[in-house]
């Protein structure tokens, strides 16, 4: 009997990613104005989905709560690269599925009658349901490869709802800035996948984990392992806004109140956590790493109490006041208090759900409350000391320079350098000259014993292209061309690093790219007809007028970075395994190309088709809004 | 000096002049909990409209009317009529098939950039710096951290200094600094710059000061509008703060000095330098262009579509009335007076059908009475009369319960690092259980804003002055008999209320309960300076109750008989729910009548709501009486709606006369109802006073809810569903944003962008001289930012106040296009859900005029 229901278990827990996914292609079909229609599939999906977690809990629980297992699918496999969905279910996914239930089941409600009548009805809810369908597909995940996935689809939604008011400035700013940090939160992701896989030169699932670490030590790889661990903790300190990396969180709060309650006050900034209690098994014994995850929790439950307690509006308050209890949450994963963190969890979630959903009134309550409770601050002394941290407060710590100043200043200006590209022979020749190298390492094995000197210069030559087109002020279309030339590059670069290079990979990854790039160059074709002038130096706004050909440019416009929408992906995923472990530069060039290249990608989806809108035929935002 | 010989005029920068001018077309919000409407283009009011809207639009940007193909829609959909249409065009002389072509059809190209911006832009063109993007998150941060009334934690350190003085104060002691650079940080500390020198460092030649000032604070006018508005206005503050507008200028100058000093060094050189052509001057005139005239003439030809229907309406029910007129000899069952607001209008029309010899008046809500009030242990007062008065005196409150209740998840504590631990881990769950309450079982909490909160309904008020020197903060408690009967007779005589008095006369004042609103206050009484008009209802009922009063009365002729009794009563006009007040004067007889009069009310309400839930989709119209009025009272109190009733959405009439002439006509609670009795007052002595406060109150939230439903984005506050509160006095978008100052997009959705019908029952030269008693008020009638229109009593005809004098105005409307309502139930219930929010479709519902059956 217990066999039986467990046997079902393992085959049902499909159903966690396949209720969000069918009612999110559902919800597609619909226009925005049919909000009953919309609406009832919402309903009854949160109905099913809630229903279905603690049903699929209790079942679990009765069956002596094992670990559950699924192998779904094999997408893509060759000697050693298995790209696989495997499906998990334990404890913690326990949690975490049913605090995702609930806060979906609360905040849809919420939002049905919240967003009536909004002009992005549809939208807000089709991107939810995309976004329980990335969130169940981590926390539901059974390997690396399939949380990536689910990493993926969650940092497209989340830009999606923070940049929801889309012809406005800020929105638009700040779903830029969270993509960014999101994005380097993916490539450590991948760069631990990486690893992990010339580590074990397989795909391990994460019940391998605790094998995994035995072998580290068995075969002395300690800085393999050494380097995973910080990817580990990298990208779940990015997802959960642990410092350095806090000050996305005050500003993802764009969207309305209540997409700002699900994200930021209860699902998406706890996945971090989820990914360090994922991998505990692997670092349970560093106890180095221990103390730096304890030091960067407390670091971040000081310093973002601190300033939480200078934060003269609402929002950020609450989302300063919740990343400090995610800082005491990773303390407690540190040390082993799993259990506690697990309830520490659904309560912070809970709580800052409640305390964003209900901000607007802190106004009243709080202004009614000053009539009884005022009292004029008593008069003190200013030290010096409380001047230095009052500011500091105000500013933040200076984090949010921080991604400015390492990040964009720099390679802006590095990218700026070959601004010489820019005329449209150039670009032409360059684009010869890697279909050539391509066609002649693909055909050609003698000239491989370059000891990569020769991948170097093409992966040089295509960082340095996407570089150009993510600081690139002209036409949208040059920058456009430049992405899809230097994608011929990383081509060249591989080819000519790998020897067992497939032409069904090779094939899958040009397959890709080049879709994505014909489909965006036809819609900024179709944009540049309406004004001539698709310059990237200023918001254009065209979504406006162009809601579909903007959709068609999204979409292109991840596709052309890989992301998990073409066979690119896959594509992309194998290549990383082909750059050894002693090819730093290469690795470093490939990684760094990788985030620019989604920079340079979307800026320009949002420069032509995001911000306030250009004509002024209608009444159109100020831009400090 | 050579610059200054050259352009004497406009190189001679004065600091004041251009501060004061800035502060003039600065909007002028206040915190929100005092939110009183105004027109939002108050500084262009000396023009007339038409040349305001487009000059104002021409400068700062503004889309000031509906867009081309809305107005060609609500062509096509009949809402804009072809005949007026037509005659608009004949009586403007214009050519009518080459006029209506180019209305129609013709493609106008509008890409013109405002003048506002000119100079600032070049940062961005010559230097490639976005200075609005490095300057405005940090000056907004340090503004909102000094102004906050009480959303941080740790308060702003220093007291008592003004803005510049504190900062510096801070900077002094600080070791880490706002600044990035030592030298702009050195040259605030030590005070030796001003709005000139830092002009000349960072623009250069003096000629474009006044013009880049004006970029600067219009690229956030948010922010600058609140400043000045707090120089004006402090006690918009609870907890005071000294700032000046002039410091703001100073302060943003100094970072933007500091921004571009930390990018370009020292090799920089002023804007001016860049200046190849001479940029447009902001004010200068603007030649009316094409286009311009074919909004207008779409603008008018909405604006009377509606008005002469109306007009038309009327006409036609008064001659029916007359037709059958005969003497009322029926004995008046009881009155009820309410607030002017447009709101009420739909329940006098209930109350009167439940109980047709009742009698319903309208006066503005503060019933007359003008004074601050104090809750029971208040540390502050409210003023509760309209906002330009200044009153002297303090009605207090002794409460019987002081016990108020908190709420716990707003605690700061949930936001420490330990105490945030046991909240998360203890209260998160409470919180869960919290948020399924609101979804499903909404209630009261004390985190809702309570009309009803804002005084005990038991509680003794001290409106009896028992010293003349019982003073406090320079404010008499309570009024002398003498200075009550002063109220009374003036509140009286307004409405020609002074015979014929029923045994019962309510005072129905107004407030709005809601949910989850930063607006709420929007939602109150505007007569009330946008809070609840409760206690002024209290106050003249006890007045015209008070014995001496009425013996004073009776000297000047009006008579109270003795069995009549005043009662103070508020209707909240979210959740549709009426309390009564002091019901102890009542003596046993009337007690029995109350007890009638008070289930008359509760079917008028049922019906309220009714005809109320025609415009929510939430609400089903069709279901029975009492589940209506159920599902009202609890969006009133839903965290999620963000439509907890329209306010005053759709209004667009103000109707200065006798009930009579309205009494049988539904013209959907868009009509401001003002009492007023001619035949009391021949001379006009008295109209001059009722007309004083109708454009000040009605014509600014005609004008304020006109602004933001034409351009919600730039003079309304955009939609309401992602906005952060700001230091408890404002709302923006984003950590980062500018105040958004104006109307939420859901509190105007439903809004007719038409300006107001002034109708007014008396002969058009008493009118004329009404509005022209002063100069303030006629500038309204002047400059067409309202239309007022006299409805002759002597001959039944309509005059329309044109360029300074009356004409008389003939509806073309036929008598046969106004229809009748012979069942109101049934005729909300055919009412459609509308389609979308575009206009077209938002304000298919909002209806003209119809005859009651």
């Amino acid at each position: 009997m217990i066999e039986s229901i467990q046997e079902i278990n393992n085959q049902l827990i499909v159903l966690f990613v396949a209720i969000p996914l069918l009612s999110f292609v559902a919800t597609l079909f619909w226009k925005n104005k049919q909000e009953n229609s919309i609406s009832g599939i919402v309903q009854i999906t949160k109905s099913i989905y809630i229903i279905w977690a603690v049903g699929y809990f209790i079942l679990w629980g009765i069956s002596g709560s094992p670990e559950i297992h699924l192998n779904l699918l094999t997408i893509y496999e060759s000697n050693d690269f298995v790209f696989a969905i495997h499906f998990y279910y334990d404890r913690i996914t326990a949690v975490f599925s049913l605090l995702g239930a609930v806060s979906f089941f609360l905040v849809t409600t919420f939002s049905r009658y919240y967003m009536h009548r909004d002009e992005g009805y549809k939208r807000f809810f089709n991107t939810i349901l995309f976004f329980a369908f990335g969130y169940n597909l981590i926390i539901f995940s059974g390997n690396f490869e399939t949380l990536f996935l689910g990493w993926e689809f969650i940092g497209l939604s989340s830009f999606l709802l923070i940049a929801f008011y889309r012809n406005r400035y800020l929105p638009v700013k700040n779903a830029f800035k969270v993509l960014s940090n999101y994005r380097l939160s993916d490539v450590a992701l991948m760069l631990m996948m990486w690893m992990m896989h010339h580590l074990t030169h397989s795909n391990i699932d994460f019940t391998e984990l605790s094998k995994v670490k035995i072998m580290v030590t068995q075969h002395k790889q300690e800085t393999m392992a050494i380097f995973i661990v910080i990817m580990i903790l990298v990208s779940s300190m990015i997802k959960s806004a642990q410092i350095p990396f806090t000050s996305w969180l005050p500003r993802a709060m764009e969207g309305p109140t209540t997409s700002s309650a699900i994200f930021y006050g209860s699902l998406s900034v706890h996945i971090g956590a989820f990914l360090l209690l994922r991998t505990y098994s692997f670092w349970e014994d560093m106890l180095w790493f221990k103390y730096t995850i304890v030091f960067i929790g407390l670091a971040t439950a000081v310093i973002s109490t601190h300033i939480s307690r200078v934060q003269p509006t609402v929002k950020t308050q609450i989302a300063y006041s919740s990343a400090a209890q995610i800082g005491i949450i990773f303390i407690e994963i540190a040390l082993g208090f799993h259990f506690i963190a697990l309830i520490h969890i659904a309560g912070n979630a809970f709580l800052r759900t409640y305390q964003l959903l209900v901000s607007p009134s802190v106004l009243n309550y709080l202004i009614h409350n000053q009539y009884f409770h005022y009292h004029p601050t008593p008069v003190k002394k200013l030290t010096k000391l409380k001047a230095t941290f009052f500011i500091l407060g105000i500013k933040e710590w200076g984090l949010d320079q921080f991604f400015y100043r390492y990040l964009y200043t720099p390679f802006k200006w590095i990218g700026k350098q070959f601004d010489w590209v820019k005329k449209t022979k150039s670009i032409l020749i360059i684009f010869i000259l890697g279909i050539i190298s391509v066609i002649y390492f693909l055909a050609n094995d003698n000239i491989k014993s370059f000891d990569g000197a020769l991948s170097i210069s093409m992966l040089t030559i295509a960082l340095s292209l996407v570089l150009f087109s993510f600081s690139y002020r002209g036409s949208a279309l040059r920058a456009w061309g430049a992405l899809m030339v230097s994608h011929i590059f990383i081509l060249a670069g591989i080819s000519n690093n790998e020897k067992e290079i497939k032409s069904v990979e090779v094939f899958l990854y040009i397959s890709g790219i080049l879709i994505s790039f014909i489909i965006g160059s036809l819609a900024l074709y179709r944009v540049k007809k309406i004004d001539k002038d698709i310059l990237l130096n200023q918001y254009h706004g065209y979504v406006y007028e162009e809601k579909n050909t903007a959709f068609l440019f999204l979409l292109s416009s991840i596709g052309m970075i890989g992301f998990p929408l073409t066979g690119a992906f896959i594509g992309a995923d194998v290549f990383f395994t082909y750059i050894k472990t002693n090819q730093p530069i290469l690795i470093i060039l490939l990684s760094t190309y990788l985030i620019f290249m989604e920079f340079a990608s979307i800026r320009i989806f949002i420069r032509i088709f995001l911000g306030p809108h250009k004509k002024l035929s209608h009444p159109v935002a100020f831009r400090s809004s | 000096m050579d610059i200054y010989k050259e352009n004497n005029s406009s190189a001679l920068f004065n600091t004041d002049r251009i501060l004061s001018e800035l502060k003039h077309y600065l909007p002028s919000q206040q915190a929100l909990k005092d939110f009183i409407h105004h027109n939002s283009l108050h500084a262009f009011q000396h023009m007339k409209f038409y040349d305001a809207i487009f000059k104002a639009s021409n400068i700062f940007g503004y889309h000031v009317h509906l867009e081309l193909n809305e107005y060609r829609e609500l062509y096509t959909t009949g809402r804009i009529k072809k005949e007026i249409l037509i005659s608009i065009l004949s009586k403007k002389d214009k050519n009518i098939d080459q006029w209506l072509g180019k209305m129609l059809h013709h493609h106008y190209d509008i890409l013109k950039q405002p003048r506002i911006g000119q100079i600032r832009k070049l940062w961005k063109d010559v230097y490639k710096i976005d200075l609005d993007g490095l300057v405005h998150p940090r000056l907004f941060r340090i503004l909102c951290v000094f102004l906050d009334q009480g959303v941080a934690i740790d308060r702003f350190p220093i007291q008592n200094k003004s803005f510049i003085e504190s900062i510096k104060e801070l900077e002094q002691k600080s070791l880490v600094s706002f600044f990035k650079t030592k030298s702009t940080r050195e040259l605030f500390t030590n005070g030796s710059y001003s709005i000139e020198s830092l002009l000349k460092e960072i623009v250069g030649d003096s000629q474009y000061f006044e013009q880049y000032l004006f970029d600067s604070h219009f690229a956030h006018n948010g922010w600058s509008g609140f400043v000045s508005s707090v120089e004006d206005n402090p006690q918009t503050l609870l907890d005071k703060k000294i700032i000046t507008f002039k410091e703001l200028v100073e302060f943003e100058l100094l970072i933007e000095l500091d921004t571009i000093t930390a990018i370009l060094g020292d090799s920089r050189k002023p804007l001016a330098n860049f200046i190849k052509e001479k940029p447009t001057l902001l004010f200068e005139d603007v030649n009316k262009s094409e286009f311009s005239e074919v909004i207008e003439l779409w603008q008018d030809a909405f604006e009377w579509s509606y008005y002469d229907t109306v007009l038309k309406g009327i006409q036609v029910f008064n001659k029916k009335r007359n037709e059958l007129d005969k003497e009322d000899t029926l004995q008046t069952s009881f009155q009820a007076i309410f607030c002017i607001d447009e709101r009420e209008c739909s329940l006098r029309r209930h109350i009167e059908a439940t109980d047709p010899n009742c009698e319903t008046m309208g006066a503005p809500g503060f019933f007359g009475v003008e004074f601050y009030f104090q809750q029971h242990d208040s540390k502050f007062y409210d003023k509760l009369c309209p906002a330009p008065v200044t009153p002297k005196y303090l009605i207090k409150e002794f409460s019987t319960t002081t016990e108020r209740k908190n709420e716990l998840l707003y605690s700061r504590d949930s936001h420490g690092m330990m105490t945030g631990i046991a909240y998360s881990l203890v209260f998160g769950f409470w919180a869960f259980i919290k948020t399924i309450n609101a979804l499903f079982k909404p209630m009261m909490s004390p985190a809702i804003s309570n009309a009803f909160g804002h005084m005990h309904k038991y509680a003794k008020l001290s409106i009896e002055n028992k010293d003349p020197k019982d003073i406090e903060n320079g404010l008499q408690i309570g009024y002398t008999h003498e200075e009550m009967t002063t109220r009374a007779e003036g509140f009286l005589k307004g409405m020609g209320l002074i015979k014929n008095f029923a045994s019962i006369i309510y005072l129905v004042s107004h407030g709005s309960s809601s949910a989850n609103n930063p607006h709420h206050g929007a939602h109150d009484c505007g007569a009330c300076s946008g809070r609840p008009g409760a206690v002024n209802a209290r106050v003249q009922a006890f007045i015209l109750n008070h014995k001496n009063v009425r013996k004073i009365l009776a000297t000047k002729g009006i008579l109270i008989p003795d069995n009549t009794c005043f009662i103070g009563s508020m209707h909240d006009t979210a959740a549709d729910i009426i309390d009564y007040y002091d019901e102890d004067f009542l003596n046993d007889t009337s007690r029995i009548e109350h007890e009638k009069n008070k289930n008359k009310f509760e079917i008028a309400l049922n019906l309220n709501a009714k005809e109320r839930s025609r415009r929510f989709a939430s609400i089903d119209t069709k279901q029975n009486l009492n589940e209506i009025r159920k599902s009202i009272q609890k969006r009133s109190v839903s965290l999620f709606e963000p439509r907890p009733e329209l306010g005053h959405g759709t209004n667009t009439l103000a109707i200065i006369g006798r009930r009579k002439t309205t009494k049988g006509l539904f013209l959907d609670r868009r009509a401001f109802l003002n009492s007023y009795d001619y035949t009391t007052d021949l001379d006009g002595e008295i109209l001059s006073n009722v007309m004083r406060p109708i454009g000040l109150v009605c014509g600014g939230i005609n004008l304020e809810y006109y602004f933001s439903r034409v351009d919600n984005l730039r003079m309304g506050a955009g939609t309401k569903l992602p906005h952060n509160v700001m230091g408890l006095f404002g709302v923006a978008n984003s950590s980062d944003g500018d105040l958004r100052p104006g109307l939420p997009w859901q509190m105007i959705e439903v809004h007719d962008p038409l300006r107001l019908l002034v109708i007014v029952e008396h002969q058009p030269e008493v009118v004329l001289k009404a509005i022209q008693s002063s100069p303030e008020v006629y500038e309204w009638y002047k400059n067409e930012w309202i239309h007022i229109v006299a409805m002759n009593p002597f001959d039944q005809k309509f005059y329309l106040f044109k360029d300074g004098m009356f004409e008389h105005y003939e509806p073309i409307t036929k008598s046969e296009e106004i229809k009748s309502i012979h069942n109101m139930e049934e005729f909300f219930e055919s009412s459609n859900e509308m389609e979308t929010n575009h206009i077209t479709h938002a304000t298919k519902e909002n209806l003209p005029v119809y005859l009651l059956n």
